[in-house]
């Protein structure tokens, strides 16, 4: 059975939510920000929240966190590693995965139900969902507006785009969730630890877990 | 460290600033960017250029500025 580890940081609000979706389709722990190993979980959970208080940038500073650096260790290694909304923000400053986010064009803070479509379902994250399909999973964020350089330059790595008019925040090119070049690194700013229960209004966020827990025969 | 936005990349607080200054009788101000300052004492200043690139800005999206103001 897939030991999924879940990160908690000061400032970490969405760990338990993220726990508990994980142990819906396997085990799963918390690390705490200063833990120098995983304790040998198959699966990282980077959660949402306010990680250090998001000062100077979000993510900035978690980035340098001990656990961090075995997180580095463990993707290198190809370990599948999820980054959900600031743990989003916290693999993009820890060059895990490409790109930065910058504060909504709004400049409001969003939280609502978005459709996202999976745009790419060979992923270590996607692969219980068929290509193309949708996901109906909440957004709640300041700082979601996706930004790289090269957005064309992403291909296959962009992983996740808001439905058509769903864009919440001013994303570049309705990017949602990509992925490192290898793949076993991925991040999105909606929440699927939020819509894991039809109680809820959705349990399409549990496909990324479920596909995440998938043990290859 | 006089840290912008980097040039091209949207920057809404500097647009809606933009946007309130005809209101209060200032025309005729255009590009206006909102970045941040900050400020510290070092004792090498060799590794200045250092720490503004690993940790107080995230180069894909700010430019920074050293000033010395001593």
């Amino acid at each position: 059975m897939t030991r999924f580890g879940v990160i908690r940081f000061p400032g970490s609000c969405d760990e338990v939510d993220a726990l508990l979706a994980a142990r819906r389709f396997g085990e799963a722990e918390l690390l705490w920000h200063r833990d120098r190993d995983l304790k040998g979980v198959d699966a990282v959970v980077v959660p949402g929240g306010f990680s250090y208080g998001d000062y100077l940038r979000v993510g900035a500073i978690a980035r340098f966190s001990p656990v961090m650096e075995a997180v580095a260790e463990f993707a290198a290694d190809g370990g599948p590693v999820l980054g959900i909304c600031n743990g989003f923000q916290v693999l993009c400053e820890a060059h895990l995965l490409p790109g930065a986010l910058l504060p909504n064009t709004s400049l409001r803070f969003i939280a609502r139900q978005v459709e996202i479509e999976v745009v790419n379902a060979a992923t270590p994250f996607t692969r219980a969902c068929e290509e193309a399909t949708q996901l109906s999973i909440p957004v709640k964020h300041t700082t979601g507006r996706y930004y790289h350089p090269h957005p064309d330059s992403l291909a296959d790595q962009v992983v996740f785009r808001y439905a058509p008019g769903q864009n919440p925040n001013g994303s570049l090119a309705d990017i949602a969730g990509v992925a490192n070049e290898a793949g076993n690194v991925v991040g999105l700013m909606p929440h699927p630890e939020h819509a894991v229960d039809p109680l809820v209004g959705s349990a399409d966020g549990g496909k990324l877990f479920e596909s995440m827990a998938w043990v290859p025969a | 460290m006089l840290i912008r936005p980097k040039q091209g990349i949207l920057d809404p607080q500097g647009q809606t600033v933009e946007r309130a200054l005809p209101a209060l009788g200032f025309d005729g101000v255009s590009d206006v960017r909102v970045g941040r300052m900050v400020e510290l004492d070092v004792e090498d200043e060799s590794r200045l250029a250092e720490i503004c690139e690993r940790l107080l800005t995230n180069p894909l999206i700010e430019d920074y500025e050293i000033v010395d103001d001593r």
